[in-house]
């Protein structure tokens, strides 16, 4: 990647990222409290992290076999509550044992 | 003073808390080509989990800068909110200019911190909260970049899966403990997959993708389970 584009991306990140904080902040004085509004907006992390990790993740590695295997790891981990650099780097070990197996 | 030092003392396990994340960060920026000071800039300009993973695969995958734009839109939305409940609980001194400079601040843990802090919160006490978790942040991500950077390829290959592994570790315990996110993403999942391998919808971008899915997915479950002031999973 170009310098010039990196910084391109970086300063989009940045100006979406503060003002989508900061502009609520100053302007607003009242709650929303549209039961709707309310709901959509607290589904939509799980629903972006959701869509951005399936079917993705299963052309991680390159393998798809080893990448199976290690989102199978970090279903399994993630299910009985582990951290997140816990699961992370054991479907990434995972994934790597599988793939010099 | 004392206000900030309290606020710097509540910040600190969320510091801790961010170093792991953003540790992961800085090695899945690095593992998808990135260098470290500029994985390290990402994490001191935005400081936001899930926005700056989807930021670094975008980047990787040379997508446009409309969709960058878009996604971090969508994704950080919900601080939107957060900042509106905020701006209740926040004290008469807490002005424009200091909102401006402190509200770059609002994070999930932060913002769940100081809304359950008892009375006003003072933008003394909300400096200090963030000081902790922003050098946790910025430090995590720096380890991360630098031991990515030393890693041999076959390692940090396998460390492409780890920022997937992350977004699994956040969305797991969330759908086992509410079943609306629990059918909502699995629906969300369930488009992913139709337009990824539907014939004649593959040349859709992927971060164009992630997006219609997601919102079309958290529209459906706005209609089908609205939530109520007291009962948001999130």
């Amino acid at each position: 990647m170009e310098l010039s584009v990196f910084w391109m991306y970086l300063l989009v990140m940045f100006g979406v990222t503060y003002l989508i904080r900061v502009f609520p902040f100053v302007i607003f004085r009242k709650k929303i409290e549209n039961k709707y509004i309310r709901a959509f907006l607290a589904y939509i992390p799980y629903t972006v992290l959701g869509a951005m990790t399936f079917p993705a993740v299963f052309y991680a590695t390159g393998s798809f076999v080893s990448a199976a295997v290690g989102v199978m790891a970090a279903l399994g981990l993630a299910y009985r509550g582990k951290g997140l650099f816990t699961v992370a780097i054991c479907a990434s070990l995972a994934a790597f044992l599988m793939s010099i197996i | 003073m004392k206000q900030f030092i309290q606020g710097i003392k509540d910040g600190g396990a969320i510091g801790i808390g961010y170093l792991s994340v953003s540790f992961t960060f800085g090695l899945a920026a690095v593992s998808s080509g990135l260098q470290w000071w500029e994985a390290l800039l990402v994490s001191m300009m935005n400081l936001t989990s899930a926005g700056q993973f989807a930021g670094i695969t975008i980047m990787a995958a040379a997508g446009t800068y409309i969709e960058m734009a878009l996604s971090q839109f969508v994704i950080n939305l919900r601080y939107a909110l957060m900042s509106i409940s905020l701006s209740q609980k926040v004290d008469k001194d807490f002005r424009a200019g200091r909102k401006m400079l402190l509200g770059f601040a609002v994070t999930d843990e932060i913002f769940a911190v100081a809304m359950s802090r008892e009375g006003e919160v003072s933008s003394q006490y909300f400096a200090g909260l963030a000081v902790l978790p922003y050098l946790g942040w910025t430090g995590g991500t720096l380890a991360g970049a630098v031991c990515g950077n030393i890693l041999p390829k076959t390692v940090t290959d396998a460390l492409g899966l780890a920022i997937y592994g992350m977004f699994i570790a956040i969305i797991v315990p969330a759908m086992k403990k509410d079943s609306r996110i629990l059918k909502i993403t699995l629906l969300a999942v369930a488009f992913s997959f139709i337009v990824y391998y539907l014939p004649g919808l593959r040349n859709i971008s992927s971060g164009f993708a992630v997006i219609i899915c997601a919102v079309a997915a958290s529209a459906i479950g706005a209609v089908c389970f609205p939530m109520e002031e007291e009962q948001e999973g999130a």
